[in-house]
């Protein structure tokens, strides 16, 4: 009993001790874990970038189940932590619930624009619009007429992005062949770079020279891959181009860092019950050219995709997004 | 003659096994730069600290009881359920899919239909490989980790192009009717005017989980059948040669086993998500193979490991939240528990053994 009775004392010390640290702001990654090279590593380095120039400091959490959605929302709400930002749909059901609760905190949802709350900040990206550059940039690279996509779990979030690739691919030239490839139906697809290797050299004997993947830690091993035989690839979220300097075409940009640094920067100021749509327009998709591609994208490319994206903020061109209606008009 | 009193080999083994994870998680956890007591005194406390934390404990250890009891019916027939991930899985389908059915006027109604549809789908998810064993000698251990996969693909499948609402993106059934929803440890303790376990998902499914393990230890010790499955487990031929029938008790065993799997779908997926999602079983199937390890196959033992690893894996999620201690480290904690409680066993027994020899040896000279 006494044992139990120092536990709990010192756990009373600690809880008076992180209470000090009110109004931090907050970020809840999801189950694919911060490291992930794509989109809970941007969300991380949005939080890392706004914590380095301000000197501030954050709390953060990577679930290990589901049961803990709500656990975490609500465990960081009664702390004080104020915004908080979740990344990713798994947690629309949880914050839907916890927000409620919690009138006077502001939260924001990245991929999510269907909630409703005075509270709440969604922003959802046009990744169609970003892969459809991308696969104009694709179509125009490749010398076969055949590019390729590999996505991650069969979602209708990936049809979106495979959706807007093969749009762009056919853009720029309507003769080209897209072939599409899932890597899996679970959420194991998103971390399996050995199968995104296997469906890389499948694509290739089918004449793809460019591919796209869209699969999280997945696509690591479809850039390797292309990288060892010689074809080009083409990251996502994170600017990839990197990591196979010259052998990655461009990378489809999804800005979830500046999404996450805006919240924080914006702190209790944070202004809620709106969705964001981050666009070509407000620069929140978008592709990669660095010193490591810039051999590979040609003045003639970037003029075209330039004018693209013009004529798309302009309204010119419409990019289907599979998820308005589940269909895609070209694959 | 026993080597070991039994309550040296129940408790005492156990709890220096437990000692001993702990101390090597506590130099893992110094080694990253972090202070061992402040992390198990974290544990403890969002683990047991509060009625919250408790009901978060004891939803998990629910899970873990149900495929814990799984995996020990088939141990004492010597079989090895590797598959009780894939037969929960399919368990979640079952309970999904009487939940959506139709719209449920009480709890009390669609309880017993949904446990009986997570056990109906659990247990045919178990027969095939079962059968497989019996009648074609392929390996039990094989099979059923490849059905774990084939399980995970299918509901995969299923969420995706069939259950899955139209316009959403969450791969995940519509919410269950309210009819189904199943109460609280909140709600049951608001009728005697208290408000605790606040938001935890702990529900009635507790409860079902400890008839079941009562069920587990009539069948076991008090029935015919389960005669015969230890029987069959003590020794095959033995069993044949006394007319059991191996095919019958295999195909049965592991019947029993996939439908205790499966009716974990009535605490993860009626009781808590109230719709399936993918990914709702989260390992427990394969937590159920240590809980049972643990517990010795018996059904006190069970319940015991199983709020053991309900105690981590809400401990291990306390910590993260607030310690910075990364997840990752939470499931090595959680592994050496697994390995020293499990695989290291002997490594105390042995020497435990000797121990109690030399203590024992005056009286059996007195004896002689």
């Amino acid at each position: 009993m006494t044992l139990m009775r120092t536990f709990l004392g010192a756990a009373a010390t600690l809880a008076i001790s992180t209470a000090a640290a009110l109004a931090d702001p907050a970020v809840i990654f999801d189950l694919g874990g911060k490291f992930d090279k794509s989109f809970n590593e941007a969300a991380f380095n949005g939080a890392t970038r706004w914590a380095e120039e301000t000197g501030g400091s954050f709390l953060e959490v990577e679930i290990q189940s589901e049961a803990q959605r709500e656990q975490a929302l609500r465990r960081f709400a009664e702390r004080g932590a104020n915004p908080i930002v979740v990344t990713g749909f798994g947690y629309a059901a949880a914050l839907d619930t916890v927000s409620k609760e919690f009138p006077d905190t502001k939260f924001a949802i990245i991929d999510v624009n269907w909630l409703e709350g005075e509270n709440i900040r969604q922003i959802a990206f046009a990744e169609h619009e970003g892969s459809y550059l991308v696969g104009m940039l694709a179509a125009m690279a490749s010398k076969s007429g055949t590019v390729g996509f590999i996505g991650g779990m069969d979602i209708p979030l990936i049809s979106k992005f495979a959706c807007g690739y093969a749009q762009g691919a056919k853009a720029a030239n309507p003769d080209a062949t897209v072939i599409q490839n899932m890597t899996g139906t679970t959420p194991a697809a998103w971390n399996d770079p050995v199968k995104g290797g296997e469906l890389t050299r499948a694509q290739i004997s089918q004449g793809a020279d460019v591919i796209f993947a869209a699969a999280g830690g997945t696509g690591l091993g479809v850039l390797q891959t292309a990288a060892d035989e010689g074809v080009l690839s083409i990251g996502v979220d994170s600017n990839q181009n990197h990591l196979h300097s010259g052998s990655v075409l461009t990378s489809m940009l999804k800005r979830v860092d500046n999404a996450v640094y805006d919240v924080f920067s914006a702190a209790e100021e944070l202004e809620t019950g709106v969705t964001l749509s981050m666009g070509l327009s407000n620069a929140g998709v978008g592709f990669s050219l660095d010193e490591h591609n810039d051999a590979l994208i040609t003045a003639e490319m970037r003029t075209a995709v330039e004018a693209a994206s013009a004529k798309i903020i302009a309204g010119e061109i419409t990019v289907h997004d599979y998820m308005s209606d589940e269909s895609c008009p070209v694959n | 003659m026993e080597k070991l009193p039994k309550w040296a080999d129940v408790i005492l083994i156990p709890l220096i096994n437990l000692v001993l994870a702990f101390l090597v998680s506590g130099l893992v956890i110094l080694a990253i730069g972090k202070d061992p007591i402040v992390a198990i005194t974290t544990m403890f406390d969002g683990a047991f600290g509060s009625t919250t934390g408790l009901g978060y404990t004891l939803y998990y250890a629910t899970n873990f009881m149900f495929t814990g009891l799984a995996v020990a019916v088939a141990f004492h027939a010597r079989i090895f359920n590797i598959g009780g991930e894939g037969q929960a899985l399919l368990g979640g389908l079952g309970v999904a899919l009487v939940c959506l059915a139709i719209d449920w006027p009480h709890w009390l109604v669609a309880l017993p239909a949904a446990a009986i549809g997570g056990a109906v789908f659990g247990a045919a998810w178990a027969f095939i490989p079962a059968y497989l064993q019996a009648k074609r000698g392929s390996h039990i251990v094989i099979t059923t980790i490849m059905f774990n996969f084939i399980a995970a693909a299918l509901i995969g499948y299923l969420l995706v192009e069939v259950l899955k609402v139209p316009g959403s993106m969450d791969p995940a059934s519509s919410n269950f009717p309210a009819g189904a929803h199943l109460p609280t440890f909140n709600e049951i303790f608001a009728v005697f005017g208290l408000n605790i376990f606040k938001h935890a998902p702990a529900n009635v499914s507790f409860f079902v989980a400890l008839i079941c393990a009562f069920l587990f230890w009539v069948l076991m010790w008090h029935t015919r059948l389960g005669f015969a499955m230890r029987a069959f487990g003590q020794g095959e031929r033995g069993a044949e040669y006394a007319g059991i029938s191996p095919l019958k008790i295999t195909v049965i065993a592991m019947m029993i086993s996939g439908g205790l799997a499966g009716m974990m779908a009535i605490n993860n997926v009626m009781g808590e998500s109230e719709r399936l999602i993918l990914n709702a079983t989260e390992g427990a199937g394969f937590i159920g193979i240590a809980v049972a390890l643990m517990g010795r196959s018996h059904p006190v033992g069970v319940i015991l490991a199983s709020i053991l690893f309900g105690f981590l894996y809400q401990g291990g999620g306390e910590l993260s939240l607030w310690e910075g201690i990364p997840r990752d480290l939470v499931i090595v904690i959680q592994g050496l528990v697994i390995l020293f409680t499990g695989a290291l066993d002997g490594m105390i027994r042995r020497p435990l053994e000797n121990l109690f020899l030399v203590l024992r040896k005056p009286t059996q000279n007195g004896a002689v």
